[in-house]
This record gives C-alpha cells, sequence and structure tokens, in this order.
C-alpha cells in the first residue's frame, strides 16, 4: 500500500518536475529580460533585502516611466543565498528565459567569479556595480564584466586618500599600523593586494585579520586589535559581520572614529542595531549615500510605492544599500539606452548590443538631474577599455540616527590602479589563452 | 602579562558561552541518545521569537516599560519553546525511536531546517535586537598592578555569571527534585526505567523543553551580544568541540570542555594565528578536542565504552 | 511476470557469483546505462545538463564515497566535504604546476591526495568512535577549509584565493559544451560504479562490513582493524577527491573554498542516509532526491502560489522550500529509516511475485 502511494507520489512529481522544467519560453518583442539573483533568506538577508528591493524597484519605475523607448521590462528574481553553487544554477535557470537575458547582476564576488568564465560564452555582460574582481576593470581582457563605478582597489585607494589626508599628507603614513578586517572569501581578499602596493610606496603597515563565514565569531580578531593598536581599522565585511565588529570594538574600546568600512560596510543594517555604539563610525560612500531626499527617491515613493507596488517596506527606500541596488539598475537600464540608441529604437537588444550599450554609457551631470540623480552621484562614461566609468567617492559618517557625509570627493588614483589592473588582467589573459580586444574589436 | 590574562578571561568567558549550548546537547543526548544538531536552530529560533516579542508586545498592549515587555516575550518564548519540543518529540522522535545514531542525528539536522524556514518565515530574516540591558562598554581593571590594567568586557561577564546560574540550578533540578531522578534513571537504562513506571514519552518531552529553556537563555545572550540573526544557528558548531570534549552525557564536561575550548581557541588564535595567517581558532577547536578524544575516546566525564561481543 | 526468475538455474559458481545475478536486472542496468549515454543527450535541454545532470553525477559519486565509508564500513564521516577540496585543490595543483599534465591524469591525482588526507584523518577512528568520530572528523572540515583559504601556495598566490581551470582535454577531445561535461563524468560515474561494485564484493569489502556490524567481533575472527579502517577510509577519500576534482574542473569551471564547506558534507551525508545506507544505488536514488528537490521545491512553489493567484516572494519561497525539504527527510527516515534503497528493494520483491503474491 505504502509503497504504491509513494509510486504514484513520485511519478506525479516527476511529471511535475518536467512541467515545470519545460515550461515553454514565451515573450513579446517589446519585452526586455532582466533576471535578478538575490538573497533574501540566510546570514546575509539583511543586506542583501534592501539591495534587491532597490533594484526591482527601479525597473518597476522604468516600467511607470513608459520603459525603455516604449520596450518594458520584465523580471524574475532568483534566491542564491549568497551560495556560489545556487548563484550558478540561478543563472543557468534564468539565462534563456522569456527570450534571453541580456544582464546579469550577481550581486556577490564568488558568484562573479564563477560566472565570469560562463558570460563569454553565453553573451550574457555581467554588471558588478561595486564589487567583482577590481582587474575586470580593464574591458579589453574581461570583455563581459563591468564594475561599474567602484573596485575594491578604487575602494581600498580612495581610504588611504582619505586617512592620508587627515594625516597631513601621504608622508605622514610612514610607520603607521593599518588593520584589515576582512571577510574570508573573495570579496575580502580583493583590496589586500591594492593595500600592499600602497603599503610599499609610503611606508605603513598593513596587518591582515580574517574573520571567516559567517562572522559571529570575532573576539579574538578584536583582542589581536587590542594587543597591536593600529592606527585605523578598514572593514571588509557583509552581513551580520558589519555589526558584530562595531560591537566587538565597543567592547574592546576601539575608538569607533578610527574605523573606515568599504560601501559594503557601510548601510543602515550594520550599524541600526548599534545605535550610539557605532557613533563616529566611517564607511566608504559608492558615490551616493542615503538619499532619503533626491529626487529619484521621491519618483520611486511617488509612481511605485503609492500605488502599492513597492517591493520592500516603504521607510526602506533611500537606504544606503537600497540606493545601491537602485543605480546598479539604473546603470543597466542606461546600457540598454545606449545600445537601443545605436541598434534601433523599441527594439529588444541582444546581449552583445548589450555589451556595447554598457560600454558606451555616457552620464553627465544634466542627464543625471534630469533623471533625477542629482546630487546623489557625479557623471559615468565608460569605454571598452574602461569598464569602471567612474573612480569618484567620498566617505559618510555614522551619527547615531543617520548617515552624513563628513568628506569632500575622493578618485581613486590612476597612476596606482591602471598599472595593477593591466598586470593582472594581462597574468589572467595569458592564464586563459585571452587575445585582447583591439580598438577595431570595440567599435563592433 | 596583563595582555596574557586579558585573552585567558575573554577565552574563558567565551568558553562559559559555548557551554551553555553545549548544555542542551547533553541534556538531550543523556536522555534519549540522540545528537541534536538542531540545537543551534532552537537557539536562534528562541531568541527571534523573544526578540521580535519584546518588539510587538509594547505595541499591542500599550506598555512603555521595557522591563515588563521583555518580561512578557521571554515568557510567551518559554511557552513556545514548550510547544517546539512538544512537537518535535510528538511528530518526529516518537516515530524514531530505537533508530541508529546516524539516522537521529539527521532527523535532527532536518528538523533544523524546519525551525530555520518557520523562524524565518514567522519572525523575518533581518537582524533584530534583543535589549535586556546589558552593559556594553568595557571596564578596567587592577589598574595598579598593570600597565593599562585589563580590560573586562562586561557583557560577557554577566552572561558567563548567568550561564553558570543555570548550571547551577539545572544541577540542583536533576539531583534534587522527583523529575531529575527520573530523567537520570532514563538516562542509565531506558527499559530499566519503564519496567518501574518511568513513562519514558513524558520524560523525552520534559528533557526537550529543558533544552529548549537552555536554548532560549542561550539565544538571549547571544542575541543581546551579536543581534539575533540567521547566523546565530552556526554557534552550534563552536559547541561541537565542547561537546565532545567533555563526553556527551556529562553534565560537567560541556562546562570543563567548554572553558577548556575557550581558552585553547583564544590563545591559539591570537598566540598562533599571526604566524600561520590568521583565522584558526574553529578548527583549532576541533584539533583539540581531537586530541583529548584519542587519549579518552569518551570524552573527559564520558562514560566509559564497554564493547561486548 | 516480467521479473520471474524460475527456470534460471545457475550451474557454475562463476554464474552464481557474478555482479548482477539474475538476468533481468543484469540487462535492466545495462539498458540504462545505454539510455544514459545516447538517449539522454538528445532528450534533454542546456539547463537540464548543467544545472541537474552534472551535478547529480558528480554528487552521486561522491555520495558514493561517502556510502563506502559510512553504509559499508560504519564509519560517520561529517568531513566528506572536505576530501572533495582536497582532489580539487590538488588536481588544480598538478595541472597548473606539473607542464603538459593530461587533464584526466590531474583528476585522479587529485583523488590519490585526497586518499593520503583521508588516511591522516582516518586513523583517529582507530580509538575514537560512533558519534565521537563523526565530530571528530569535522576536524578535517575546518582545517582543509582553512588551509585552501589560507596557504597561497594551494591556490597558486591568487590574490582572491579564487581558482579556475581552462577546459579539459582528453586524448584532443576538449570538454566544453553541456553534453561533452555530461558524458565525461557519466563515464567516470560508470567506471567508478563498476570498480565499487567489484571492490564491495570481494574480500576488502566484506572486512568493512564486518567491521560495520561489530568491529570487536571481527577483530576477534583476524580481520585488522587497523588495516579495514584505514583503507575504507582511503578509498572513500579517493571517491570523493575524484568527484570534488570534477565539481571544480567540470562543473564550477572557477571556485573557492565556499564550494566545498561544512553544508556539502552534510548534504552528502543526507544523500546516503535518505538514498540508503550499504546500497550502491542508494547512493544514486540519494543524489537524485537532494540535488532535485530543493530545485524542484524552488520552481514549483510560485507555480502553485499563481495557482491561488498569490505573488509569492523569493524569501518565503526559500523559507517554505527549507520547511518542506526538512519535513520530507524527517518523513522519509520515520517512514524507510533504510533509504530509498529498501524502498526499491522491497518494491522488486514484489515485482518478482508480482501478479500472483501468494
Amino acid at each position: 500500500m505504502k509503497l504504491r502511494k509513494l509510486a504514484v507520489t513520485a511519478s506525479l512529481a516527476a511529471i511535475g518536475l518536467s512541467a515545470a522544467l519545460t515550461a515553454p519560453a514565451t515573450y513579446a518583442a517589446e519585452e526586455q529580460f532582466f533576471p535578478v539573483l538575490a538573497y533574501r533568506t540566510g546570514a546575509y538577508a539583511p543586506n542583501g533585502a534592501p539591495w534587491a528591493n532597490g533594484y526591482v524597484d527601479y525597473l518597476k519605475l522604468t516600467n511607470a516611466r513608459g520603459g525603455v523607448n516604449g520596450v518594458k521590462i520584465i523580471f524574475e528574481e532568483c534566491e542564491t543565498g549568497y551560495a556560489t553553487d545556487r548563484g550558478v544554477e540561478c543563472y543557468e535557470r534564468l539565462k534563456g528565459k522569456h527570450g534571453g537575458a541580456t544582464v546579469v547582476q550577481p550581486l556577490s564576488t564568488g558568484i562573479t567569479f564563477a560566472l565570469t568564465e560562463k558570460a563569454p560564452v553565453d553573451k550574457i555582460p555581467l554588471v558588478t556595480a561595486g564589487y567583482g574582481r577590481s582587474e575586470s576593470q580593464d574591458g579589453s581582457v574581461f570583455g563581459w564584466n563591468f564594475p561599474l563605478i567602484g573596485t575594491y582597489w578604487m575602494a581600498a585607494d580612495v581610504l588611504v586618500q582619505h586617512i592620508a589626508k587627515k594625516e597631513g599628507g601621504f608622508d605622514k603614513l610612514k610607520g603607521k599600523k593599518i588593520a584589515l578586517v576582512y571577510h574570508d572569501s573573495p570579496y575580502g581578499k580583493e583590496p589586500i593586494a591594492l593595500l600592499q602596493e600602497r603599503a610599499k610606496m609610503h611606508g605603513f603597515e598593513v596587518s591582515l585579520l580574517p574573520v571567516a563565514h559567517p562572522g559571529v565569531e570575532q573576539k579574538a580578531t578584536w583582542l589581536q586589535i587590542r594587543q597591536n593598536k593600529p592606527d585605523y581599522v578598514f572593514l571588509w565585511g557583509w552581513g551580520v559581520m558589519n555589526s558584530t565588529s562595531l560591537k566587538e570594538a565597543q567592547a574592546t574600546g576601539y575608538p569607533r572614529e578610527k574605523m573606515y568600512g568599504v560601501w559594503w560596510a557601510g548601510a543602515e543594517p550594520d550599524v541600526k542595531d548599534v545605535g550610539d555604539g557605532a557613533k563616529g563610525y566611517n564607511a566608504l560612500a559608492m558615490q551616493h549615500g542615503a538619499e532619503q531626499g533626491s529626487k529619484v527617491v521621491k519618483e520611486v515613493l511617488e509612481k511605485v510605492h503609492a500605488k502599492g507596488q513597492g517591493t520592500g517596506p516603504k521607510d526602506e527606500v533611500g537606504q544606503v544599500l537600497y540606493m545601491r541596488g537602485l543605480i546598479s539598475a539604473m546603470l543597466s537600464v542606461e546600457g540598454m539606452r545606449a545600445a537601443q540608441a545605436r541598434y534601433g529604437k523599441g527594439k529588444r537588444i541582444t546581449g552583445e548590443q548589450m555589451r556595447w550599450g554598457l560600454e558606451n554609457i555616457v552620464l553627465d551631470q544634466k542627464t543625471l538631474d534630469g533623471m533625477g540623480f542629482g546630487g546623489v552621484m557625479r557623471p559615468v562614461q565608460t569605454s571598452c577599455l574602461d569598464h569602471m566609468g567612474s573612480a569618484w567617492a567620498r566617505i559618510h559618517t555614522w551619527d547615531g540616527k543617520k548617515w552624513n557625509f563628513t568628506s569632500d570627493w575622493y578618485q581613486g588614483d590612476e597612476k596606482v590602479l591602471r598599472p595593477m589592473v593591466i598586470s593582472t588582467a594581462g597574468k589572467y589573459a595569458e592564464e586563459k589563452k585571452i587575445v585582447r580586444r583591439t580598438a577595431e574589436d570595440c567599435k563592433k | 602579562m596583563a595582555f596574557f590574562l586579558e585573552t585567558l578571561l575573554g577565552g574563558l568567558m567565551s568558553g562559559m558561552l559555548y557551554s551553555l549550548v553545549a548544555l542542551g546537547f547533553v541534556l538531550i543526548f543523556k536522555a534519549s541518545g540522540v545528537f541534536n544538531f538542531a540545537q543551534g536552530a532552537m537557539v536562534l529560533f528562541a531568541a527571534l521569537a523573544m526578540a521580535r516579542f519584546s518588539e510587538w508586545i509594547p505595541g499591542w498592549l500599550g506598555i512603555e516599560s521595557l522591563f515588563v515587555a521583555n518580561v512578557l516575550a521571554f515568557a510567551v518564548a518559554v511557552v513556545i519553546m514548550f510547544v517546539v519540543a512538544w512537537l518535535i518529540e510528538r511528530l518526529a522522535l516518537r516515530h524514531l525511536v530505537n533508530q541508529e545514531g546516524a539516522t537521529l542525528l539527521m532527523a535532527t539536522l532536518g528538523i533544523a531546517y524546519v525551525l530555520d524556514g518557520i523562524g524565518q518565515t514567522i519572525f523575518g530574516s533581518a537582524i533584530y535586537k534583543i535589549d535586556v540591558g546589558m552593559p556594553k562598554e568595557p571596564v578596567m581593571m587592577l589598574e595598579s598592578v598593570f600597565e593599562g590594567g585589563i580590560l573586562i568586557n562586561k557583557e560577557d561577564f554577566i552572561a558567563a555569571l548567568i550561564a553558570a546560574l543555570l548550571v547551577i540550578s539545572l544541577s540542583i533540578f536533576f539531583q534534587k527534585t522527583a523529575t531529575g531522578r527520573a530523567l537520570r534513571a532514563v538516562a542509565d537504562d531506558h527499559q530499566a526505567a519503564q519496567s518501574i513506571g518511568i513513562p519514558l514519552d513524558r520524560i523525552w518531552v520534559i528533557v526537550w523543553c529543558v533544552a529548549g529553556i537552555t536554548a532560549l537563555v542561550a539565544g538571549i545572550i547571544w542575541g543581546s551580544k551579536l543581534g539575533v540573526q540567521f547566523s546565530l544557528s552556526t554557534i552550534a558548531l563552536r559547541a561541537l568541540p565542547v561537546v565532545i570534549l567533555g563526553g556527551l552525557t556529562s553534565v560537567p564536561g560541556a562546562i570543563i570542555g567548554g572553558l577548556i575550548i575557550g581558552v585553547g581557541e583564544k590563545l591559539s588564535e591570537v598566540y598562533l594565528g599571526p604566524f600561520v595567517g590568521g583565522g584558526i581558532e574553529i578548527w583549532f577547536a576541533y584539533m583539540l578536542a581531537l586530541v583529548f578524544l584519542l587519549f579518552r575516546p569518551q570524552g573527559l566525564f564520558g562514560e566509559k565504552i564497554i564493547d561486548r561481543v | 511476470m516480467f521479473y520471474r526468475e524460475n527456470g534460471q538455474f545457475k550451474t557454475t559458481y562463476k554464474a552464481d557469483q557474478q555482479a548482477f545475478v539474475i538476468p533481468q536486472d543484469r540487462w535492466a542496468i545495462v539498458a540504462l546505462v545505454a539510455f544514459a549515454f545516447l538517449g539522454v543527450p538528445l532528450l534533454v535541454d542546456e539547463y537540464m545538463f548543467r544545472a541537474i545532470l552534472v551535478p547529480f553525477l558528480i554528487l552521486s559519486l561522491a555520495a558514493l564515497g561517502v556510502n563506502i565509508l559510512v553504509g559499508y564500513c560504519g564509519q560517520i564521516t561529517l568531513g566528506a566535504g572536505a576530501s572533495m577540496a582536497v582532489g580539487a585543490y590538488a588536481a588544480y595543483n598538478f595541472m597548473i604546476r606539473v607542464d603538459g599534465m593530461p587533464a584526466l591524469a590531474a583528476i585522479l591525482l587529485g583523488g590519490l591526495m585526497a586518499a593520503l588526507a583521508g588516511i591522516v584523518f582516518g586513523a583517529p577512528s582507530l580509538r575514537v568512535r560512533g558519534l565521537y568520530l563523526a565530530v571528530a572528523t569535522l576536524a578535517a572540515q575546518f582545517f582543509w577549509d582553512w588551509a585552501f583559504l589560507r596557504i597561497k601556495w594551494f591556490t597558486n598566490n591568487s590574490s582572491s584565493g579564487s581558482v579556475s581551470v581552462a577546459d579539459i582535454n582528453l586524448f584532443g577531445w576538449t570538454i566544453n559544451s553541456p553534453t561533452d561535461k555530461y558524458l565525461f563524468c557519466l563515464g567516470v560515474l560508470v567506471a567508478f560504479s563498476v570498480m565499487a561494485k567489484n571492490l564491495l564484493r570481494g574480500n576488502m569489502g566484506r572486512q568493512w562490513m564486518a567491521i560495520r556490524d561489530m568491529d570487536v567481533a571481527a577483530t576477534v575472527i583476524g580481520i585488522r582493524p587497523m588495516y579495514a579502517k584505514l583503507t575504507a577510509f582511503a578509498v572513500s577519500s579517493f571517491y570523493l577527491g575524484v568527484a570534488g576534482a570534477l565539481w571544480g574542473f567540470v562543473n564550477l569551471g572557477s571556485w573557492e573554498p565556499a564550494a566545498f564547506s561544512i553544508d556539502r558534507s552534510f548534504q552528502l551525508l543526507f544523500m546516503v542516509i535518505i538514498g540508503g545506507l550499504g546500497a550502491i544505488s542508494g547512493s544514486f536514488f540519494g543524489a537524485a532526491f537532494i540535488v532535485i528537490l530543493p530545485i524542484f521545491l524552488n520552481q514549483m512553489l510560485p507555480l502553485v502560489g499563481s495557482l491561488f493567484g498569490l505573488e509569492v516572494s523569493i524569501a518565503l519561497v526559500s523559507h517554505v522550500e527549507i520547511i518542506i525539504f526538512g519535513t520530507l527527510i524527517v518523513f522519509f527516515l520515520i517512514v524507510e529509516p533504510h533509504g530509498i534503497a529498501r524502498l526499491w528493494a522491497t518494491g522488486r520483491e514484489k515485482l518478482r511475485l508480482w501478479p500472483f503474491p501468494h
């Protein structure tokens, strides 16, 4: 009896499965598909969810504005849980749907690494705004990666510039000690190369303090910081690790004013439940901070949330990570617009055309103002060789209630970054036997 | 020297916190032979319940006082943990009596998934706060003896005290009450206990309830320290070496084991870590436990394993 | 009716001791393998290959390795992921450090390194037993996790700690399309399954099973526990190492230690326990169950939701997914603690009598 029941259930399940897996791909010509790889569960959900909400809300806003030259955007979310293998599965699942994906944002440096190999084969650009591999700025080798408006090398470079300014010049950095507390993953390791390069240049000392996933156990790390008394602590964490670091800093009495987080360690979920304990903590702002007052946020509230179509809670709109998602979506949409301008307005574009679009994003201040991003970010211009497009960042500080900008704009130093990008990308090209794209190739 | 003492004290105090989680493992293993991998999930679930209810209750009842809200939330969380314990016993483990250890272990892993899912569905997956008024700022001690003094984390200190209190009250419960005696009898020999009229089912429910309470206390302490979030369930992995080092069946073992592991891993991380790149504490804890096991395969205080053919 | 063995008489010992005694079984297996090699590539699409079939084949191989140790030798391990990691990273290092190293050789050498590591970390099993051993094997898990993150040499000084390999070349056959990957993994899996089947019904397998059933008794009848346990660890780790190398080389292409984390170890243990301890087929059933179920749930739930007019958020989907997954595991353990392989065996017994059960 039992057996028969099981057999019936199993076969039903199998039928259902095959039905689910072979669902026909239907799409209309005027739609463009954006897969959304997100994580709303697990250890990194508090940070992943606002990003995804911002991303999706901007896509909804674009549709509310009438699409891109009439082309509506359709999207589908897939939960990766910040795990590489699930992320790859999501990518495989979504890439062929609705006529094919034309841009993917993995929101995880680990998944980016895995997809870097697959993207050129499938001809789908990877947009990794503010994360991913830093050397992928070199578009002649990494033809399909777009670390738009920020890489970790640039981030670390700006942080060093900032403390140099605070100390009164790069020569004052000599003999200073900087501790890097980082998430022990490809993400956390990215800045090390640059920091060591800068350390050689200016004679400061970098000590590396890895924190194992998920980062809730940092007692020993902070004991070491207490022992070594570094002049500055750079925090390269994600998820619950950030708030834990701040709590441990409080518990060991390390001044929060001397702590600098990367832009992924500088959002509301990281500091909110530490409250006053995080007062004075600084973090890098990837151009934008919390932007509740900006025009685009008001537009989202009015055109999306007021209609009951908002993706997340209303009070989250305009927060730091929400804005990051919003801007990531905006950059992809603008890439799509640029591609349409060349390949036919109001038409679906392919992955290759999308790449051309992303390589030819030109957003000057006027365009940004027009889209409601005035004061949020600076102009961006990408090219075939430079997939980053903008190297500006500033610092914001938590005052116990909200984030405030506390520094001028900085620009990542090309003289330091460029040689590193070129040589590391060159090494990769050699390993993978990739021929650098020529100027000729770029025009295609 | 001061720094060494500081590390040592830090280790002792985190050890105390580990043993709090380890206790939950030991209680259940002793009474029912189940190696309960869901303990971490129970800690998370309890902490989530506590955090969310202390947030919701003031809104529902219009209470201003944080203290009253916390007490009420605690009471609700206790009831919830009882229900969870009862359901686990009733729906899953009762049907798995006499299965092999590995099967039971896998079943508790399945339960852990269910608890993680339900907990996050009901209570959400953001970071929540448990505010029971723990002091966060450090204090300096013995400044006259050492230069710069020894930094003591008040929160850790209070947490360690609570853990110690819990252990003492559990020991009294086990030694002095009738239920406690029944529990010990069941732990010694299921069949003999049953033959003198101790109802096994009820005892198991009680044990799971007690484990639920320890999970709640651990959840509150860890939660107030770190914030309540999914990652809390991974502390179970930190408590495992404690359990095997102390012995799966011994309550004092969990305490001593916790202290040894806590001190061992902090010292190793601080003094050994920098030479090999850091981040060694977790595997060092397991290696330490393993070394002890090579000399005493049943843990420090575990019952001697006797082989009969 | 179709599964009668009446009238099949064995006239030699050889015939009585072959791998599949009943001809129907033999033909069914041959047909299945033939279908897998020839039929499947014609039927399924790229997603099916990449997201389901290739992971399924590789994890089946890994589950087979775990089953050898847990199901046949009775040593519970929670460090299976670590063995896979050792295999993957060792193969990677052989590949990049030795010029002209054939990929297949690198993968097998990776397995061999995993076997060596398995022997070292299996040594405590001589002293520590049962659940204590299970937890002790976590030492290997966490140690290797750490080692591949921290020791730069293993990752060829890659700044991110993530390593990647180019496409595999096998005697002039470049394995890059999903079908190639599938066929390559299938070939490896079939070869290793045949090896396991023969190993397990031979002298060594019998020793392992004796140790599993009661190690003291086995010692009394003259089985050396050290030899038996360590060979089990070695063989099991070899399988896991090869699976790990395939996982890295074929499935992921570029990976970091998180690909072989403790979750992987749990997943593998789930596979053999749900599938069936001490049954080779159990490894396949278990792998299929654990690989397909979450993906299936993840895709079905929104559809189910849309039937009722609900838009289900992905957070809810993945929560419900793990709830159902956990429930099914507990359910399976209650209904059939010996796993799907036992269900299959029961079904086969019934088929033999059908349609006249009495």
